[in-house]
């Protein structure tokens, strides 16, 4: 007999949008359509452009994918328009909008990744060979950005460790490194060195092996709009969102700790480890609360962004105030 | 050209157009408020927050500008819009706090004594409002005569030091890009080497007066 335990880092299935509803969400938009047409009219911003976007999209690709009930976060997912509007992707330009209006330039079929390092089976693989549609789950995850706004995504994608298991790293793998497209002809954003280009981001091991952390190709029953990191990213819902990368080109399975690219910008803003943590605040946001994009009041911010259950074991014996 | 032509227009002027940003802010949260479409976009806190005190630094740099621009012009009538537009960044300082603190934490005071312990920004922030409180209560005719005009001119240099810590503020809010915070900065730095010269200069002139001609 199966039970389903209900956890701490769980979404109740009450807190969900009932299926029926989202499953039908673009007809509840469709049928919002004579508000949806004026309101471009009367300039009233991002609201008139979903009936578009919504037409526009490759949409139902990933529609049959099934959900994971595992791993369902509470509350209602954010609004798809936020989601996919209000983005950090700074290659694209460093205003929340500008991924959303520069990231259609980028090509993302065909898209390969290099796998590198201390691995059996390095390589150039295709997207279609790292990313097998019967891997393909939906799960439905908080997301913690360290700017203290989160949102809650139903993403598509695959385990990380189905893919590095297929991979095969070596004995003396450690640590997992990803490396996001730099192309200077399709991203604004890199004229100008916020960061040292490309954006690099990189996990323990047993961080990249953990059941929670996914390589993502969609979200909301779609492929991934690039503004979110098409066609393949990572996402670690225990740690902040710059952890997530976007757009990967390079896995390289190392030895040693890697660079990543906040904490070499700002080695005392940004750690290694970056996992959600109200206790070690940061200069410019307080990580004691967050913003729920769509909702007024802050909540608070629950350590490991309400995972401890799940990831809390993997950092045992670590004082989590100094590997911040 | 008469002094009072360009006031008798441009003071009502700017005073509208400055009005402008904050009706603008209050119409989007009215609407916010009343679920109509708005353009704080999804961050409506953040936005609002930003845009508040974008335009108190504004109008402090415009504020700090209208000598240099009476300089320049060779005309004394901007120096009478500096009371209006040092009242303008005043207010909107106190709107930039009323989003943070009202809109953004809804008065959590606790939250608030966090954020000023540990995050410097908002220590520059407050410090900035700090240094302003006075001279918008010392703007009126009756404040400088009660004052003194030395003692009076004394208290309002205080605006070059709100000016410095109003850009350390921003330039410390900024993740990685620096540079809209830098161009600020740039502009204040500007505004405040075109003062320091010049008084200067004068001490060299006056120095020279009592020493008789330097060395060329």
């Amino acid at each position: 007999m199966l039970i389903r335990r209900q956890e701490a880092w769980m979404e109740r299935e009450s807190d969900v949008t009932p299926e029926s509803l989202y499953r039908n969400r673009r007809e509840l938009i469709r049928g919002l359509g004579a508000a949806a047409l004026a309101a471009p009219l009367l300039g009233c911003g991002p609201g008139g452009e979903t009936t578009e976007k919504e037409a526009d999209a490759p949409a139902g690709r990933y529609a049959g994918v099934p959900a994971n009930s595992r791993y369902r976060a509470e509350d209602a997912p954010t609004d798809y328009e936020a989601a996919t509007a209000y983005n950090n992707f700074y290659e694209f330009g460093t205003g929340k909008s500008d991924p959303a209006r520069h990231a259609g330039a980028m090509v993302t079929d065909p898209w390969s990744v290099r796998v590198e390092g201390a691995v059996e089976r390095p390589g150039t693989y295709a997207f279609d060979d790292l990313v097998r549609r019967s891997d393909l789950e939906e799960r439905i995850y908080r997301h913690r950005c360290v700017e203290a706004w989160s949102m809650v995504i139903p993403w598509i994608g695959v385990p990380l460790a189905t893919v590095i298991a297929r991979l095969g790293p070596t004995a003396d793998a450690k640590f997992v490194q990803f490396e996001t497209l730099a192309d200077p002809a399709v991203m604004p954003g890199l004229s100008y060195p916020v960061l040292d280009w490309p954006y690099v981001e990189g996990l323990r091991l047993d961080e990249a092996m953990h059941p929670l952390s996914l390589l993502a190709v969609g979200l909301y029953g779609r492929v991934l709009p690039n503004q979110n990191g098409a066609p393949l990213r990572l996402v670690v819902p225990w740690k902040y969102g710059f952890k997530s990368i976007k757009s990967i080109v390079a896995i390289r399975f190392l030895e040693r700790q890697p660079a990543t690219s906040w904490n070499r910008a700002a080695p005392h803003e940004y750690g290694f480890y970056a996992n959600v943590n109200p206790e070690v605040p940061h200069p410019r946001w307080s990580q004691a609360s967050e913003r729920r994009i769509g909702e007024f009041r802050r909540r608070k911010t629950l350590p490991f962004n309400g995972y401890a259950d799940l990831v809390a074991p993997l950092y045992a014996g670590m004082d989590l105030r100094r590997n911040f | 050209m008469s002094n009072r032509a360009p006031l008798a227009i441009g003071k009502p002027l700017l005073f509208l157009a400055l009005a402008l940003p904050a009706l603008w802010l209050v119409w989007q949260w009215l609407a916010f408020a009343a679920g109509a479409p708005h353009h704080l976009g999804f961050n409506p806190q953040e936005t609002s927050n930003r845009f508040s005190g974008l335009w108190a630094l504004r109008c402090l740099l415009l504020t700090l500008a209208l000598r240099p621009f009476s300089q320049a012009i060779g005309r004394p009538w901007p120096l009478a819009l500096r009371r209006m537009t040092g009242l303008y960044a005043f207010a909107y300082a106190l709107m930039h706090l009323s989003s943070y603190l009202g809109l953004d934490l809804l008065f959590d005071w606790k939250t608030f004594t966090r954020d000023l312990l540990e995050r410097p920004y908002i220590g520059f922030g407050m410090a900035t409002l700090a240094l302003l409180l006075p001279l918008a209560l010392t703007s009126t005719r009756r404040a400088v005569r009660r004052l003194g005009a030395r003692r009076w001119l004394a208290l309002h240099r205080l605006v070059y030091i709100a000016g410095i810590l109003a850009v350390s503020h921003f330039l410390l809010l900024a993740k990685g890009d620096l540079r809209e915070a830098q161009i600020y900065a740039a502009l204040i730095a500007g505004l405040l080497l075109l003062r320091i010269p010049r008084r200067y200069f004068l001490r060299d002139i006056r120095g020279q007066r009592a020493q008789g001609p330097a060395n060329g």
